[in-house]
């Protein structure tokens, strides 16, 4: 089949680092071709140098059987190829055309003619079954469709190369499943996609190819029919991963954490925890499932202490913590790791060791009589870092801004780990990080559990929730829907309950 | 009513430097740099366009107020091209760089008027802009008394200026690009669009409109140019952006109110329910409204996502 993409022998220095070693690369016409690699492999500098954000250093690049040197984005764009970025670039408060238009504005003489570009953009969304409402403004839309938005983006260039950078890191189970369909129907109309990502899943879905990348280097191309999940997983890491994660039977001990009819209020003032009732024993892990919106974050962020309690009671180790303070409740034994990492786990401009201890700063030995004492929060900090393998740049003076995703989820564990709590809560502890990271995680995770802590891991990946709980509640619509026993139930039957439709 | 329609007229005479200066930052702000150096701006057009009068108006006659206020306009863009360059092309902080320049506009302005006249102040000119009283339109009832009779051809021309603004930011390729550089840059950037030319476009085209601001307003209210012609307008059409929430029209609105308290201060002592307050307490008025304006619309902000913050290219 035709190519339409070649790179041969592309490098990439930068300052330390090779992040591109002579890779090759191609893509035929009307194929997805999925790049695989860990964070860091390389797969993100491969497609900036493709897409005009980079130089390459070495090598040679051709698109549609021409020697190209591509110098910036716009010579990029002339070249039919297009890129929908991970991070959206929108604007939020102009319209669903006003972001699709921007830079290619329609015109009738000097003025704007946004009825044009306006039904341009609603053949595009038929043509390829995109569904956006062309009048909307961002800041309205889910999630999902403004990547549909960025997909638009590209298609009104004219592109014909579509390069994707994990874009179903942000989208529910179904949003993902409709992006996977669009991209079929970019293939059935002759385009071809690149397709970056960690999820094999994915990837065996939908993919026809797969090249692997690892540190830099170009591993291999394979046909997806002609390989599986685990295979790919160990040219990604390097070594063998197992997806099962060894867990001997739980031990339950004391009740840790208890809620009783507990209801919240979210920002809006609706009603989002209609009274739910859950307990938590030490040693267990209770897996809190269910589609996103549905009460799970208000759940653990009441029991956090980040949001006030309508009615009901939480009690912490047979004690009611319903309204005291945060601090109270860590000193009490709580631990959190938060969803968002960067905006509420980690202050991002303070260095690693100062990180380490933000719930615990005010205490003997870090601080005495008012003044921090470096040289025990250094000797501390080092510790975590050995001890969690949190790799950074400068020790533990780096910027915790400066880390990978998956060390700064190595570090808010290593923090919350080393506070000897007696409830863990956890909500998406591996999103968005690679296979190494998140079999490290899982395994830290059943560690902790067999010490005794009892954990309530929120995630919306329904695998982890299967593969680490001991006992599954579904929360739908504000209210636990279900509750399981881990290895007696599947997929199917989670799903239904988290839309409603079974009760259990 | 005689009062009220004289006092009318005057808010309008008070508020057209405001209403420029006002749509000039709305300019900066969209783009995405704030830019608190329009009082310095506005400082620096006032002693161009005082100077240039002074030299002119002998012969050029009529032409010469108009000369002044362009030339004021090309020192603005100057002055401003420094604010322009410290927040763009260096990233500078644009709150300190906006605080150097208006401190440092009143210095400039005292320094040169003493090498030019040999005093702190300019020479005073023989006359700046005169009233006029639009034929035809002023018969109008109540609106030509209101506005066509006894009113300074500028108002206008910030009136056009609000105008054209709006037809620029909300009808044309550049005004959406314009605007998208003030909330999402990176967006911009990523559609092969410069977000520096943007920015830069922004910064000088409130320079231009808050140099003609200040020589406006010294060639209207005044006789001659001092370190304290402008005293603290810049600031107050800062705050008539913020009150008429990025706006063109809310800008004119919030401009007038701002220059209706002016007026209010200044005819306060001719209304006899007033007559017992000190006068102080009126000449206060417009700067308290400001503080008080503020405070009440300032919460539900309409601020431009990215204004303040530096942008740098991805390559």
């Amino acid at each position: 089949m035709e190519n339409v993409v070649e790179m041969r022998g592309v490098s990439k220095f930068f300052p330390g680092i090779v992040a591109n070693d002579k890779v090759n690369f191609d893509l035929a016409k009307g194929e997805i071709h999925a790049l695989l690699g860990e964070n860091g492999a390389g797969k993100s500098t491969l497609m900036s140098i493709l897409f005009g954000i980079y130089r390459p250093d070495e090598g040679k690049i051709f698109v549609k059987g021409q020697e190209v040197e591509i110098t910036s984005p716009n010579k990029a764009h002339d070249l039919g190829i297009g890129m929908v970025h991970q991070h959206f670039k929108l604007v939020e408060n102009f319209t669903v055309t006003q972001n699709i238009m921007l830079g290619r504005e329609t015109t009738k003489g000097l003025f704007l003619d946004q009825d044009a570009a306006r039904k341009r953009v609603i053949a595009l969304s038929e043509q390829y079954g995109l569904n956006v409402d062309p009048d909307a403004k961002i800041e309205d839309v889910s999630v999902g469709m403004q990547q549909r938005v960025e997909i638009l983006k590209v298609l009104y260039r004219d592109a014909d190369i579509i390069i994707l950078d994990e874009p179903t890191a942000v989208l529910t189970p179904q949003e993902i499943d409709e992006l996977m369909a669009i991209l079929r129907n970019f293939c059935a109309e002759g385009k071809s996609v690149i397709l970056i990502t960690h999820k094999l899943k994915e990837i065996m879905a939908v993919a026809d190819r797969v090249t692997v990348l690892r540190r830099g280097k170009y591993i291999t191309t394979a046909q997806t029919s002609e390989t599986s999940e685990a295979d790919l997983a160990s040219l990604m890491v390097g070594r063998p991963v197992s997806f099962e994660i060894a867990k001997a039977p739980a031990k339950l001990g004391e009740t840790v954490l208890s809620v009783q009819d507990l209801k919240v209020r979210d920002a809006r003032g609706h009603l989002a925890l209609k009274g739910v009732n859950l307990e938590v024993k030490a040693g267990e892990i209770l897996g809190l499932a269910g589609v996103d919106g549905n009460g799970q974050s208000e759940l653990l962020e009441a029991i956090a202490g980040l949001s006030p309690v309508e009615a009901g009671q939480i009690q912490l180790l047979g004690q009611d913590i319903t309204n005291v303070p945060i601090r109270d409740r860590t000193e009490q034994g709580l631990a959190h790791i938060p969803a968002d990492r960067q905006k509420f786990g980690l202050v991002l401009q303070y260095s690693l060791a100062e990180n380490y201890i933000l719930t615990n700063y005010y205490q003997d030995p870090y601080s005495i009589r008012g003044f921090l004492q470096k040289a025990a929060i250094s000797h501390h900090a080092e510790e975590l870092s050995a001890q969690f393998d949190v790799r950074s740049g400068e020790g533990i003076r780096s910027l915790a801004g400066q880390l990978s995703g998956g060390n700064q989820q190595k570090a808010i564990i290593a923090r919350e780990f080393s506070s000897q709590p007696k409830l863990l809560l956890c909500a998406q502890p591996t999103r968005g990080l690679d296979v190494g990271a998140i079999e490290y995680i899982h395994n830290q995770l059943v560690k902790l559990r067999d010490q005794g802590v009892g954990i309530l891991l929120l995630s919306f990946e329904l695998d982890e929730i299967l593969s680490l709980s001991d006992r599954i509640v579904v929360m739908y619509g504000g209210q636990i829907s279900g509750e399981v026993q881990g290895d007696a139930t599947n997929e199917r039957e989670l799903g239904l309950m988290m839309v409603g439709s079974w009760e259990k | 009513m005689e009062l009220f329609s004289s006092m009318f007229v005057l808010a309008l005479i008070y508020s057209t430097p405001i209403i420029l200066a006002a749509t000039g930052v709305l300019y900066s702000e969209r783009s995405g740099v704030t830019n608190i150096a329009i009082e310095g701006v506005m400082v620096m057009g006032a002693f161009v366009a005082a100077t240039i009068l002074y030299y002119t108006e002998a012969s050029m006659g009529d032409f010469a107020p108009w000369l002044s206020i362009l030339l004021a306009g090309l020192a603005g863009i100057i002055y401003s091209s420094i604010h322009a360059f410290i927040s763009i092309d260096l990233e500078g902080d644009q709150t300190i760089s906006g605080t150097a320049l208006n401190m440092l506009a009143p210095a400039l302005g005292v320094y040169l008027c003493q090498i030019i006249f040999g005093q702190q102040r300019s020479q005073a000119f023989q006359r700046g802009f005169v009233k006029t009283t639009v034929p035809g339109l002023s018969e109008i009832p109540l609106i030509g008394r209101l506005f066509f009779s006894n009113i300074y051809p500028t108002f206008f021309l910030a009136l056009a200026v609000v105008i054209l603004t709006y037809i620029i930011l909300w009808k044309t390729p550049l005004g959406l690009r314009l605007r998208a550089a003030g909330e999402h840059p990176a967006a911009v950037d990523s559609l092969g669009i410069s977000v520096r030319k943007l920015r830069y476009g922004g910064v000088l085209t409130s320079g231009f409109l808050g140099g003609m601001a200040g020589g406006i307003m010294v060639l209207t209210q005044s006789t001659q140019f001092t370190a304290s012609s402008i005293h603290g307008m810049g600031f107050i059409s800062i705050a008539a952006l913020i009150f008429g929430r990025w706006n063109p029209w809310g800008v004119l609105g919030a401009s007038f109110f701002f220059g209706f308290s002016q007026i209010f201060g200044i005819y306060s002592r001719d209304v006899p329910l007033f007559a017992n307050i000190p006068q102080e307490v009126f000449q206060a008025l417009p700067y308290a409204l400001t503080v008080l304006a503020l405070l009440f619309f300032s919460r539900k902000s309409a601020a431009p996502k990215a204004v303040g913050i530096p942008y740098k290219a991805s390559n």
